[in-house]
């Protein structure tokens, strides 16, 4: 499993009702259900995940995430997740506000810009490419990559706080100097 | 489509008859009734296997499969159900029914009514999708099952899959309901009413008891259905499939038939009273104009659901602009609010309503996949 993936079941309480934005082929969800008794559902929009999703036993819901999360009433989950998604959407912004409305608890993902290998590519004088952000600049589906710092920026900015922060980097957590030396972020946040 | 797919065949309708009355929604009674109805598959040991498909407005128990050899009597989903195919009869025993109030077996406006040996005509009682689901549910008991795999339709039909996870929640596991809507909206009503009026200002008519006069409102019902083609297609899929094409190459200056569009809908209009009684389009458009299962909550669709319990897959069309894919949220809407399990896929056609009907790689992958997993849930 995808090192953020574990790191967010660690941070899903059990039994809850648990909404992922973005589920791609719902493994998350399928793991979330089966080892925590999550009541889950997925939203996706790309039709093979669609399909992959009901393949994997979970409820998925078809919808462009880009359009909102208006059909979702306040505090109608318990934890909104968003792992690996922040960073491919054009409406970040009115996302994480819609997020922080719908749940209790949010969990959002997202590369580390700000990592050290990324930041010597730039040096070198080249777009970053790696396992994390394995496209090239002309094919990325990632419109909007940030670091930590900038992330956090944007909490304070929406009004997230900030309740849990775990940075990986080669499926370990790192503590000392994580926007440096961290590939991956994984918050946890409330309004 | 999977590689092996093939058609179940030739086909048998049966008849199943009910001499218990059924008591309607309006408070009318039918003393005894018949159904017609088709099955395909094999009911399994534990008879956990069965699926229900409903038929939408002018459809029939002639769900899959052929009569006689003859390829041009395939059943109207014959496309989704069959061995091999999204609703796969290698796995599920699949039962088609035609409704109350039909004109293709089961007991409507054109059977003899026992009391007075005519047609019952005028007199046949208006019935709503909650008397075809009760009714339905007496061919369930008929043929020994307890509880389906699922219950599923298009449609009006869907209409009927949603009304049985509401009225017998213990009788179904899933419910499969496709390019439906939880209610008619002011405009759906409208357009049922021109076609409801085409039909009963047609001379030929005679308030509904027309077969003593040995006529049919021909025109009356061919307006009708004209009117629904346009609804059924969405405006991009007939200009792709008709544009502005002229018969004649030219303008006529005339009232005749000119434009290819004309031709289509004159066609359909035609063929379509040879098959179709016109009572029966008069009590099926009212029964879609009556449902509304969220009314006795109130109007709140979450509260009314509140009493299901089956697993629901939701699926709606892109161009259907008859029920779109916003009245197919709010049923999801109203599932996720109850925490119950909904799956819902919003399939990419230009083919407007009709698009439940066709074959679709993305619609047809979600069915499939579905209830491969219903499959295994009930070891069929």
């Amino acid at each position: 499993m995808r090192a953020d993936l574990k790191a967010i079941s660690e941070l899903v309480a059990p039994g809850t009702r648990v909404l992922d934005l973005g589920c791609g082929d719902g493994v998350l969800l399928r793991h979330l259900q089966d080892n925590l008794g999550v009541t889950g559902y997925g939203i996706e929009i790309e039709p093979a995940g669609v399909v992959a999703s009901i393949g994997n036993g979970i409820n998925v819901i078809q919808m462009n995430l880009e359009a909102g999360l208006s059909g979702f009433d306040e505090h109608s989950f318990d934890t909104v997740i968003l792992s690996q998604t922040l960073q491919a959407m054009k409406h970040t912004e009115p996302l994480l506000r819609d997020m922080l409305r719908v749940g209790r608890e949010c969990i959002v993902t997202f590369p580390n810009f700000g990592y050290w290998k990324n930041r010597l590519q730039v040096l070198a004088g080249v777009m970053p490419k790696s396992s994390d952000m394995p496209y090239e600049w002309y094919n990325t589906p990632n419109v909007h990559l940030c670091t930590l710092h900038d992330f956090e920026a944007l909490c304070q900015r929406v009004g997230a706080r900030v309740l849990q922060r775990i940075v990986i980097s080669n499926g370990k957590p790192i503590h000392a100097l994580p926007n440096l030396l961290g590939s991956l972020a994984v918050y946890r946040v409330s309004a | 489509m999977n590689a092996k797919a093939r058609s179940v065949g030739d086909v048998t309708p049966l008849t199943a008859h009910f001499n218990q009355a059924l008591v309607l929604s309006s408070g009318a009674e039918l003393p005894e009734f018949d159904l017609v109805y088709e099955t395909y598959g094999t009911l399994n040991t534990n008879r956990s296997n069965a699926i229900l498909i409903c038929h939408a407005l002018s459809g029939t128990h002639h769900v899959a499969g052929t009569y006689g050899g003859d390829a041009r009597t395939a059943g109207w989903w014959n496309n989704m159900v069959g061995p091999g195919k999204p609703v796969d009869t290698n796995r599920f025993f699949v039962v088609g029914v035609n409704n109350l109030g039909g004109c293709n077996g089961s007991t409507g406006p054109a059977s003899i009514n026992a009391r007075t040996g005519k047609p019952y005509g005028a007199s046949f009682p208006f019935v709503t999708v909650e008397d075809w689901v009760h009714a339905q549910a007496r061919l369930a008991d008929h043929l020994n099952i307890d509880c389906f795999a699922a219950v599923m339709g298009g449609s009006l039909g869907a209409m009927q899959a949603l009304q049985w996870a509401l009225t017998y929640p213990a009788r179904l596991r899933h419910a499969v309901v496709i390019a439906a809507a939880p209610k008619l909206s002011a405009q759906n009503i409208g357009f049922n009413e021109v076609a409801r009026q085409a039909i009963t200002t047609d001379p030929d008519f005679h308030g509904g008891d027309y077969y003593a006069h040995g006529v049919i409102p021909f025109h009356g019902l061919r307006l009708a259905r004209m009117l629904g083609h346009i609804t059924y297609l969405s405006d991009d899929a007939m200009m792709e499939k008709f544009g502005r094409e002229l018969l004649a190459g030219k303008h006529k200056f005339s009232l005749e038939v000119e434009f290819e569009i004309e031709s289509y809908l004159r066609y359909q209009g035609d063929k379509f009273t040879e098959r179709f009684d016109a009572n029966t389009y008069l009590i099926m458009t009212k029964a879609l104009d009556y449902f509304d299962p969220a009314a006795s909550s109130a109007g709140n669709l979450s509260a009314a659901m509140a009493k299901t319990k089956a697993a629901t897959l939701v699926v709606s069309f892109t161009t259907d602009w008859r029920f779109s894919p916003a009245r197919s949220k709010e049923i999801v809407k109203s599932l996720l609010d109850n925490a119950l399990p909904v799956t819902y896929a919003e399939i990419e056609s230009t083919q407007g309503h009709d698009a439940f009907l066709m074959e679709n790689e993305h619609y047809f992958s979600v069915v499939r996949t579905y209830l491969n997993r219903v499959a295994q849930e009930v070891n069929a």
